[in-house]
């Protein structure tokens, strides 16, 4: 579904963040991006969700050259991922409910179409009491289960998750990381950036270790 | 009763009711940068309106100025020792009258002569006394006026010392000093419609640019342009049609205020004097569409900036895709 290909990224001037990066992730694939901070992982997870370009080297998503997508096309193939942000990125003046459902009103649903849907997965991530609250008065674990369940409410083929239990304690983090694997279950392909160790030995997945800009894969 | 009881039943058989607020719109309702924009926008219609209104004032007076002066031509004849005065009069008046197109042809007698003058040479006048020129007053039909240089003719072989004047030197003038006022007015105008757009242009883009993160987040779950243009561009259209409308009120109000004003005050001199320059405020329907079509241009406008603003927002996100040094 993704192919790196010799990829390489600098942000400006400075030096290669990332290098001779050469990798794919699998249709239904489930897999952790680990490495220190700094190490490059929101930049890579920037790399497949098509909002950064290849210094050099060739990034395919769905079969397509990331390089040559006209923009108008983006929004389209944007809708296949599900995208959780490190900071969250919820819209402060729309209530839990509001956030979550984003994503089905900009595709111009009916809001009698999701309701129960949107409900379901709210109570599921455990905020079924916190719908009608504003993100600013939610605390760091809820805003970040919103996030997570904004990217999960359109059933994406791809999640990409950066740091998603950066915010919440150990159980809960247990308990996302069982959504994910379900996600994963119904077809979604899963990737997860993450520097929580323990939270990667629970299960037996691929890891994709970052360091000093080079990606070393333990299947 | 038995109804009563059913719902409640009903409602502890299902799990707890979920109330939600009625859906929130994409853009937020109301902020501090959108209010100052509404603020913004109604002075600049106020503005552009009051100076459409006063630009038409001038160019009313200025026409009326034209065709009340031409309605009257008047004959004066300068008197001479040994000259009967009174029959060169009749002689004159008659032969205006026989030229088509003049209407009327009356001789201002000594009195009326010595009121004239009683302001510069005081009263208990004796004008047989003085050489004061006496006048024949010709009132002339404005559609089909006499042949001047003809009258001028034939005065000039009958009557002597006359002097026709048919006020030409100075209703040129006088034209074209309202020429010049309009033309002046309407550069203001110009001028007061440039700074409206600019001001509405950057103060939309103003408004906008709090709203950055939104178009982002809205783009990121898979919204297109369009889509968030025209969520924006409602929102700000509802803005300025908000406050170009209490501008355009304003304006018409104020004018309605200084009509009722120089109406209900006419014997003051100071309201003598500006009904004098500008022929009573009003503006006519011609300046009310005027002025409506301010506000209308005023709000299109804004949402057109919105727009394009939008989407400029969303092309430069998407560039950040191809050169990571202008990532944020
Ligand atoms: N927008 C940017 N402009 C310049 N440098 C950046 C930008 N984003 C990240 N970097 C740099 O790229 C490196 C990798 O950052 P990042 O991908 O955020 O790492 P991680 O998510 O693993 O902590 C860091 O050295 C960071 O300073
Ligand atoms: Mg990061």
């Amino acid at each position: 579904m993704i192919d790196f290909d010799n990829v390489g990224l600098r942000y400006g001037m400075g030096p290669e963040v990332l290098r001779d990066l050469t990798f794919d992730v699998p249709r239904r694939s489930f897999q952790f991006l680990t490495g220190p901070s700094g190490a490059g992982k929101t930049t890579l997870m920037r790399l497949m969700f098509m909002s950064l370009q290849p210094t050099r080297g060739f990034v395919r998503v769905f079969g397509q050259d990331i390089t040559t997508i006209p923009q108008q096309k983006l929004p389209k193939l944007r809708r296949r991922i599900g995208i959780v942000f490190q900071d969250f990125r919820l819209l402060d003046h729309l209530t839990t409910y509001e956030n979550v459902a984003l994503p089905l009103r900009v595709r111009g649903k009916e809001e009698t179409s999701y309701r129960t849907d949107v409900i379901e997965l709210l109570k599921w991530v455990g905020l079924g009491d916190r719908m009608n609250v504003l993100p600013p008065i939610l605390s760091g674990g809820e805003k970040q289960r919103a996030a997570i369940a904004r990217a999960l409410i359109d059933q994406p083929e791809i999640l990409l998750a950066d740091e998603p239990t950066g915010n919440v304690d150990a159980p809960l983090a247990r308990r996302l990381l069982r959504l994910f694997l379900e996600l994963n279950k119904l077809g979604t392909a899963v990737i997860i950036a993450t520097h929580d160790l323990s939270l990667m030995d629970q299960i037996d997945a691929r890891r994709m270790i970052l360091s000093g800009g080079r990606l070393e894969i333990y299947e | 009763m038995n109804d009563m009881s059913e719902t409640e039943q009903e409602m502890s058989g299902s799990r707890r009711k979920i109330v939600l607020r009625p859906t929130a719109p994409i853009v937020p309702a109301g902020n501090i940068a959108g209010s100052s924009l509404m603020f913004v926008i109604s002075i600049m219609s106020f503005l552009a309106c009051l100076t459409l209104g006063a630009v038409i004032m001038v160019q009313d007076t200025a026409s009326s100025w034209q065709s009340q002066i031409s309605r009257e031509i008047t004959i004066q004849i300068k008197p001479e020792p040994g000259m009967d005065l009174e029959a060169e009069l009749i002689k004159a008046r008659d032969i205006a009258l026989t030229f088509t197109g003049a209407m009327d042809a009356t001789i201002v007698d000594t009195a009326a002569t010595a009121r004239l003058l009683e302001p510069w040479l005081g009263e208990g006048l004796d004008l047989d006394e003085l050489p004061v020129p006496r006048l024949v007053i010709v009132t002339i039909d404005e559609a089909t006026p006499p042949d001047f240089a003809g009258m001028r003719k034939a005065l000039d072989e009958s009557v002597q010392n006359v002097f026709l004047d048919d006020h030409r030197t100075w209703v040129d003038r006088l034209v074209a000093m309202a020429n010049t006022t309009v033309i002046i007015g309407l550069c203001v105008l110009a001028l007061v419609f440039m700074a409206t757009i600019l001001t509405v242009v950057f103060a939309t883009r103003g408004a906008l640019s709090g709203n950055h993160h939104i178009v982002e987040v809205l783009h990121f779950v898979g919204a297109e342009a369009s889509f968030v243009a025209s969520k924006f561009q409602r929102h700000f259209f509802l803005i300025a049609l908000k406050g170009a409308l209490a501008g355009g009120i304003t304006a018409a109000l104020t004018f309605a205020i200084a009509s009722f004003w120089a109406s209900h005050s006419l014997a003051t001199p100071e309201s003598d004097q500006a009904t004098a320059l500008f022929g009573g405020f009003s503006m006519g329907a011609g300046g009310y569409i005027g002025a409506l079509a301010i506000v209308v241009i005023t709000a299109v406008l804004t949402a057109l900036t919105t727009r394009i603003t939008v989407i400029r927002t969303i092309m430069e996100i998407d560039l950040v895709r191809s050169d990571p040094t202008l990532s944020i």
